[in-house]
């Protein structure tokens, strides 16, 4: 698979994976990263919102 | 300073003047009197030092992310599905609205971290929608992906309810 990386397109058989995840009540949060000789050179991050906090207690006043 | 993630409060006092409409459009009382359109949503990208919350009223570039491959004042938000609501009871209900699809920074490298989106109105003169947060985060020549969560009533991006 060919990676875009800060030294142009590369083949990620040349290049060490990394990957991650963190998962909350805000967000599942992944992450990949390709390294090349100690040297970071692509990091994507895939975000997922789960819900925000709903803004409720909406008031009407009675007329009459 | 931080960001906080909350519904900007100038917005809530903006839907009562009809000042955004994310849906297909229905008023005639707007700019436009024969041809009313949909509102353009952005998302904006900004840095942990910066101080995004419930207090901002308008998108401004203080505290955004740059970077190569990343364009001030972020990207266009898809926006396919109008606000919807229903009811609950016979005295509750809410109101519902989420992105129709994933918010996308495509190979940008962004060194310095960032921990927020701030939704705004580009239509309606920049105008603050929300601000969503998420754990720190660096791109390095790659893809920032933000997926929306289910549009419902318990889990959509933005809702309003009565109780």
């Amino acid at each position: 698979m060919i990676v875009t990386t800060t030294k142009g397109d590369m083949d990620d058989s040349l290049l060490e994976k990394r990957e991650g995840a963190v998962d909350n009540d805000n967000e599942l949060t992944t992450w990949v990263e390709y390294w090349q000789e100690g040297e970071l050179v692509h990091r994507s991050v895939h975000v997922t919102l789960k819900k925000m906090p709903v803004f409720g207690g909406g008031e009407t006043q009675s007329i009459g | 300073m931080a960001n906080t993630q909350s519904m900007c409060t100038s917005f809530m006092s903006e839907l009562m003047l009809g000042q955004h409409q994310l849906g297909t459009a229905t008023l005639v009382s707007r700019g436009s009197l024969t041809a009313p359109t949909t509102d353009t949503v952005k998302a904006a990208l900004f840095l942990t030092s910066a101080t995004i919350n419930a207090a901002t009223t308008v998108y401004a570039a203080t505290g955004e992310v740059s970077g190569t491959g990343y364009t001030a004042g972020g990207v266009t938000v898809t926006n396919a599905t109008a606000p919807t609501s229903t009811n609950s009871s016979a005295t509750a209900g809410v109101a519902y609205w989420t992105p129709s699809a994933s918010i996308t920074y495509t190979t940008v490298t962004l060194t310095t971290a960032f921990d927020t989106v701030l939704l705004y109105n580009f239509t309606q003169s920049l105008k603050a929608i929300s601000v969503h947060t998420f754990g720190s985060q660096t791109i390095t020549a790659g893809t920032f992906t933000l997926t929306m969560p289910s549009n419902t009533t318990s889990t959509a991006l933005l809702r309003l309810a009565t109780t």
